[in-house]
Parts: structure tokens; sequence; C-alpha cells
């Protein structure tokens, strides 16, 4: 049994109908909080909670705190918590918790107080008292990023839950029947005590349960008794999502209302605004209720999306001038050179100094120096940024697609001067996010219009909008020099690049064995927005780190595995993970001219991940045809979703490496769709096969991100093995035009 | 005024006639299946059938559909509501991740599968290439396809 410290408080209840409810907070200061670092968006403070609700009836729902964007979270969170409960998982279902303190308080969570098991401490009633308006004080603190939804919530709190409501359930029949609590057996929802032949529905003994005090410490189980963690169970949204019901943000309806619809188009150029619009044919156009200059940005609102979109683009904005007007990347490009020429060898801020990696360079035996760009990437999520708002009364109720459903209350909130109580977040799926969806300008921006129209409306983003108005993935430029002794070992790495926005360390490279390292932040202004992308950092880290050790090893003559698996001897996982995928790819072995493989090797997200990308160059151009992927995660809770994670990363990634890139014309971004901003489709997407090592089953990594950074540098490092061609510059497509 | 057919009910629709179908679907009918994803025939998540050829309902207008027969994902069912083959693939396979392409994935695919009972490698990379899904799911939907395609779903 793993024995855990206090780091959650647990608070329990009966609802009426005689549910068990069992609930975990993880609150500020508690040994959780340091993960906090690892959520990437993650500001204000995180607290994680998860609760369980058993009904008579014996059915089990799992309430959690994350929203689902395909990443599967609501499945593995409610396994997790079911494995702990040794619950039935027929009889388990999800559901999200409710993002607003005001509806859960005096609704749906009146029960979940007012019930609760009053031998309570009283140092533990501001948790279980109010959890939810807890959450809703602290703020900003519903978040579902940085592949953290298992590791933190699951690990924290959806076990801590189940096996809380499994004891308190024990104990309830221990107490009924009069036997001791460890004769009984619980198993798929179903008390047994064997001597007896007595037995009983969890359901049967919930309203019990509540009576019995709240373990604080449940012990939970070792990975040799889990019985669904570990299983690749179905995922639960799934079958919603084959039939067209699954609601997403754009779905949304308000209830008793008829809806009109908003376009929207802002300034081009950051930080402009709308300085006058001629309205005189948009507003002659059928279906066109209102034109708005909201002064960031001009809305069109009419009966229907289509004529709103429409009118729009009748409308003529003019837009003031800003200082950005006369950039392009070009421009950008030579800032970002100049910030590394003025930091030199030495200078800008320092993030890794080991030893001395100018002075072991001058006397290297063989020198490799080389420079590695990459362009600003849109996320470009399926489902189109949209919010529907509604204000009247002095409140706003929104209903949306967020990966921060808080964080956007709070946002509506100081937008329209009200407060946080006023405004009612509602969640609904999300259609892809991959970091979009942390930022909450579009549900002020909804909101805004709703509050200048006074009835409900929802906007949606054309895919040109969302192109052009997103936060990006930063262009970013890394120098490095590297030395070699005359063996061909590394002895020094000199690194400076211009873009940090986290996660920590993602420029690191203290795994590989080199001894004099230096590792530089040279800042440069980027002029457009910063937004977290799948993998924030590593997205462009693990590009220029994995491709410069391919240099180094091509520079000493060495194959590009084992030169890598050389330096790994202090990093027993990492070798494991690099010599599995190469093993799985068959590395070394014979291929037809014009084939190449590249290999790449990245921890993020506690992740460590080795792909194997082969490409084939077809008509002149590279063509990815399969990649195998190995990952070490500590444990997988759901190896088919973890799976899918990987591959979905993989894709991801690939469209990234091959086609992202947006460019800067006159301050603006010159793409708009998917004609001018390609995305992988199925005849370019390479066969991918995955496989795991479960490393260490104590620390968990993340799923959701980490196949990502390794994928472009396998991708160029295969071109180069294909081809002897060096890409150094992203997206590969612009190298073969 | 525009008459038509939606997974086979008759409708009688009283809209511009150059609206697309996809937002006559969406906004008059209040079937959410169909999704909106680029405005311009270029990602397939708007894909609906018209008279069992697939079309982008977002660049299709709804005049185009008068005296014809629409379906859509929420039509994809049998009428007892027994799955598509394709459907339960989808299931089998775990395909989905956010979902939101999916309704046009699966309107392609049935397509393809009605047309090209046995479809090669290559048919199923043409046929489905106009479909963007960015959650990377493509290998399982191939993967789908060949089962539904098969027989062996179920």
């Amino acid at each position: 049994m793993n024995k855990w410290s206090r780091r959650g408080f647990i608070g329990a209840g009966v609802l009426t109908g005689g549910a068990l409810v069992v609930g975990v907070a993880i609150r500020p200061g508690n040994a959780v909080d340091k993960l906090r670092g690892s959520v990437a968006g993650g500001e204000g403070e995180q607290l994680v909670n998860a609760w369980v609700k058993i009904d008579r009836d014996n059915t089990v729902t799992a309430i959690v705190p994350h929203c689902e964007m395909g990443q599967g979270a609501h499945t593995t969170l409610a396994q997790m918590l079911a494995d702990e409960l040794d619950a039935d998982w027929a009889k388990v279902s999800v559901m999200q918790a409710p993002a607003d303190g005001n509806y859960v308080v005096p609704d749906a969570a009146r029960d979940f107080v007012a019930a609760w098991s009053l031998d309570a401490p009283k140092w533990l009633e501001p948790t279980y008292n109010g959890l939810f308006t807890q959450i809703s004080k602290l703020g900003d603190v519903l978040v579902t990023g940085g592949s953290s939804s298992v590791r933190t919530t699951g690990q924290h709190t959806m076990r801590l839950a189940g096996a809380a409501a499994r004891q308190m359930l024990v104990a309830a029949a221990a107490a009924r029947w009069n036997v001791p609590a460890g004769e009984i057996v619980a198993e798929n929802s179903t008390l047994l005590h064997k001597a007896s032949n007595k037995r009983g529905t969890y359901g049967e003994f919930a309203e019990a349960a509540s009576q019995e005090s709240m373990p604080q410490t449940p012990p939970l189980k070792d990975v040799s008794q889990y019985k669904l963690m570990g299983k690749g169970l179905q995922r639960l949204d799934i079958p919603a999502k084959v039939n067209g019901e699954a609601l997403f943000g754009i779905d949304a309806q308000v209830p008793g209302q008829k809806l009109k619809y908003v376009a929207v188009k802002a300034p081009s150029v950051p930080g402009a605004k709308v300085e006058a619009i001629n309205t005189a044919t948009a507003k002659t156009m059928p279906g066109v209720r209102e034109i708005l200059n909201m002064g960031d940005f001009v809305a069109v609102v009419a009966d229907g999306y289509w004529q709103a979109q429409m009118a729009l683009n009748m409308v003529e904005p003019r837009y003031s001038r800003t200082e950005g007007d006369a950039l392009d990347s070009a421009k950008l490009s030579a800032r970002f050179a100049k910030a590394l020429d003025d930091a030199g060898d030495t200078g800008g801020t320092s993030l890794a100094n080991e030893g001395d990696a100018p002075g072991a360079f001058a006397g290297a035996a063989k020198k490799v120096v080389a420079e590695y760009k990459v362009p600003f990437v849109a996320h470009a999520a399926m489902e189109p940024i949209n919010c529907t708002a509604w204000v009247h009364d002095g409140k706003c109720e929104i209903w949306t697609s967020t990966q921060v459903p808080l964080m956007a209350r709070s946002a509506v909130a100081k937008a329209l001067e009200i407060s946080n109580d006023d405004v009612t977040v509602n969640q609904l799926y999300l259609g892809g996010a991959f970091g979009r969806r942390l930022e909450s300008d579009y549900p002020v921006q909804a909101a805004r219009v709703a509050k200048a129209t006074g009835y409900p409306i929802k906007m949606i983003w054309s895919r040109e909008e969302d192109t052009r108005q997103d936060f990006y993935r930063p262009a970013d430029t890394s120098r490095f020099s590297g030395g070699l002794d005359s063996s061909g070992k590394p002895v020094s790495w000199n690194n400076a690049f211009t873009q940090l926005n986290g996660p920590d360390g993602s420029w690191d490279v203290a795994h590989y064995d080199i001894p004099n390292r230096s590792i530089r932040h040279a800042p440069a202004d980027m002029h457009l927005r910063f937004g977290s992308l799948r993998s924030v950092d590593h997205s462009q880290q693990g590009f220029f780190v994995e491709s410069f050790i391919d240099e180094l090893a091509h520079a000493a003559g060495q194959d590009p595995f084992e030169y890598r698996r050389a330096l790994l001897r202090k990093s027993p996982r990492h070798k494991a993970v690099l010599e599995k995928v190469a093993q799985m790819a068959g590395w070394g072995t014979p291929l037809p001219e014009g084939t190449g493989r590249g290999i790449a090797l990245v921890k993020s997200f506690g992740t460590i991940v080795a792909e194997v990308a082969e490409v084939t160059l077809q008509d002149g151009k590279p063509r990815v045809t399969k990649v195998w992927c190995c990952a070490d995660a500590g444990y997988v809770m759901n190896p088919d979703g973890f799976a899918a994670q990987m591959e979905g990363g993989i894709i991801y990634g690939l469209t990234t490496a091959l086609y992202s890139g947006i460019t800067l014309k006159d301050g603006s971004v010159e793409q708009s769709n998917f004609h001018d901003y390609q995305m992988v489709r199925m005849e370019d997407a390479p066969a991918v096969m995955v496989d795991v090592i479960n490393g260490d089953s104590k620390v968990l990594g993340g799923a959701g991100e980490p196949s990502l950074p390794p994928l472009a540098p396998a991708v160029t490092n295969a071109i180069y093995a294909a081809t002897g061609k060096r890409i150094r510059e992203l997206p590969i497509a612009k190298n073969f035009t | 005024m525009i008459q038509t057919t939606v997974n086979g009910k008759p409708q009688k629709l009283d809209v511009d006639p150059a609206t697309p179908i996809l937002w006559v679907l969406r906004e008059q009918l209040g079937m959410t299946g169909t999704k909106f994803g680029c405005g311009v025939a270029q990602c397939g998540a708007c894909t609906a059938h018209l008279d069992g050829q697939p079309i982008r309902s977002c660049s299709t207008p709804i005049s185009e559909a008068d005296g014809r027969q629409i379906t859509t994902i929420e039509g994809l069912a049998g009428p007892e509501g027994a799955l598509h083959p394709l459907q339960q693939a989808w299931i089998d396979a775990q395909v989905p991740q956010c979902g939101y392409c999916q309704s046009g994935q699966l309107m392609s695919a049935a397509a393809l599968l009605r047309d090209t009972p046995k479809p090669s490698d290559e048919q199923i990379d043409a046929a489905m290439s106009g479909n963007i899904c960015r959650c990377g799911t493509y290998e399982r939907i191939r993967k789908a396809i060949k089962a539904a395609a098969s027989g062996t779903e179920r």
C-alpha cells in the first residue's frame, strides 16, 4: 500500500435520495502545489478537486474538474477513481464539475454541502463546507493543460476520493453486519462478508456510509493491485461522438431563447484600433440587426451566422496606424539575429552553466556551429473559436468550449464590471484546443457584444479570424556551437535562443553527458500574441536540441543512435526508451536509396519519448511514411488512450514540422484558411507504431504533449539521412519548393 | 420556399435560397451534428450527403437541395437506431479524440463504402483526404474503414 502524505482534504456527505458523496480538494500550500508550474497558463491559484457520488441504485458518478478536448481525461480520471473504489466499471459515468460557484452552491451543491458530516474538525470547514465556493473565491483555478490531469488530479484526488468512499462503505457494512471491517471484501460495487455469507451493493450502503468518519489518509493501491488502472478501457465520450449527439461549444443553445448570430473582425495588426466603419452596404443586407464598432473589433449581429458573416465582409473598417505596421517576417528574423549577435558567446540570461563552454570550444578538436529557425504557428483547432453569451439583469451567462472556465469567468466579470458571482460559465466539449482555449479573449468579446445587444447571441469566428487572431507559438531562432574531442565526443555545448515561455527546462540537455554547457536566453520582442501551443517551448526546443546533437553525431562520423546512446550512461530511462525505439524501427537495417531514418529523444511534461521517422523522397519532396514511438511516462493508466495521444501528438507535430508557418507582411498575418495554412491530411499521414515502458509507477508523466517535440527533429534528421540536406529552418516544405 | 427531405423527413424551408445547407441544418433545423470548420470546402467537417453524394454543406446553397434528399450524421444509423457498421467500427477502433471532425469523416467514409465496398489503401486515402483531423486520428480511421469493409467490426 502506498502511504500518502497530507496532500488533500476529504469531505463526505449524503444527498437527498441517499446518495453518498465524497470530495477531495487540494488547496494551495499542499504538496501538489509544486505541480502548478507544469500547468501551462496556470495563473493564480491551483485547486484541484474531485468528487464521487454513489447513488442508491448503485451507479457511480465521477465528477471531474477537467474539460474533455479529445485527450480522454474524463475516462482515465474516472477509471482511476473507480479502481480505488473497486467499482463496477459498467456502472460508472462521468460528469464535468460545474465551473460556477453560484450555480453549484445554492443549487446542485446545497445537497452536497448541507448534509456533510458534522463530525469533521472545524479547521476542515473552509474546504468541505464550500469546496466550490472556495474555488470561486480563489478564482481562476480550473485549468486543463500541461498534460497534467492524470498525474495531478488523477493521482492526488480522484484516487483518494475513490479510496475514501470505499473505506466508508466497508465501515458501514461492518457496522450493520457486526463483523470486522478487515473481513469484508469490496469488489465490483459489491460488499461481501464470506464467513457469514452476507452481501450488499454499494448503493445499499451509500447512506449509511455517509455517517462513517471520513478517512483522511485512505491507503491507495499498489500497482500490483490495480484492476482498472493500466487497462485500455474504451472512452466513455466516444459513442456520442459518432452519431452527432456530442455538444461542442459551437452547438450551444440558450434554453427558451432564440439566438442571434455574430460575426467579428479585429484589426490584423496587433494593437490597432477600429477608427471608422462603413456600414452603407452591410446594413441593407438580409437578416442584419446591428453593426457595432467595438473599438478593438467590428461585430455584425444577424438572424443567422452566414448572414452576419456576409454582411461583415462588406463592412470597410479603417484601422489606426501602429508601430508594427511596417514589420514583416524578414525584419523580425533580423531582430532575433541582432539579439543573438548582441549576446555573443556569453551574453543573455544564463539558464544553465556547467564548466567552461566557450573555453572548451576554443580548444576542441572539431568545431560545429549551427543556427535554427522556426516560424509562428497557429493552433487551428477544428472547432473555430466561438462563444454564446447572454447579458441581462446585471448578470452574464456564457456557453463555450474553454480549457479555463474560471479564468473565462473572471475575465468576463472584469470586462463587464460585474462580480464573478454574476457570471455563469457553461462548459461544453472542446472541438480541439491545443492550448488556444487557455485564452479568454473570446468569452470577453462575446460578453461585450451581448451586453451591447441585450439579447442572447452566438459569436462564431470565421476560419480566417481564427487563423489571424491566434495566440501563436512564437517564432524563434536558436544558435549553437559545439566542440568535439579527437574521438568525436562532445566537450562543449553553447546555445542561445530568443524566446522563453516555459515550461522550465525545455532547453535542457543534462541527460546527455556533455561536460561544458552554457545555455542562454537572449530575448527579442516577437510582435504577435504568445500562446501555449501543444508542448509549448518544447515544440521548438525539441527541434533545436535534437537537430544539433544529430549534427554533432554526423560531424563525429558516428551513427546518430549510437552517438546519443553513448551519451546516456547516466540516464538509464532515457537510454532504455532510445534503445527500444531503435529496436522497434529496425535501426541500422538497410533501406532503399532515397529513404532515410532519423531519431530523436525528448523528455517533456514528465514523459520521455523517443521517435524514429522514416522518410522517402517522392517527386523531390520528403514523405514521412512511418513513425515509431516509444514512451516512458512512469506508468500508463490507459494504454490505448495514451497511444492515441502519442499518435495525435505525432500527427500534430508533423503538420507543424512540414507545413506550419505563419508569416508577417505589413504587420499582419498573411495566412487565412486551410488552403494557405496547410494541414497534414490522410494522404500525408504516416503509419504510427507506439510502445510504452512503465519505468516508475510512483511518478507519472503526461500524455497530451510529449510525443510532439521529438517528431520534427526525427523527420529532419531522416531527411538528412536520405538526402544529405540538413533542414535548419521550419517548416520543412519551405525547403523543398 | 425550399422543399427538401432531411434524413427522410420532408422539410419546407422559408430561407434565403443562397444560404449554405450547413447553416440551415444547424440554425433552422437545430441539427448540430454537422460542423462548421472552414466555410470554404477545405476541411470536410461539414460533409453531408445530397441524394447520396458527399457534399461540403458549408459551400452548397440550400437551393441545390430543392426537391432532393439530404442525409446528415444524425441520419446515418438505421431507422431503429442500429449503428451503421462504420459507427460501430469507429467505437471499436476508438477513433474519435475531440470528435469535432468525426461527423464529416463518417459521412465521407459512408459514401466511400457505398460506392466501393472493399476499398484499397489508396482509395481510402483519396476519398478521405478532404477531411482534416487535427487530433491526428487518420490511422485509426483507416483501420476502422477496413474493419467495416471486411464486416469484422462485429
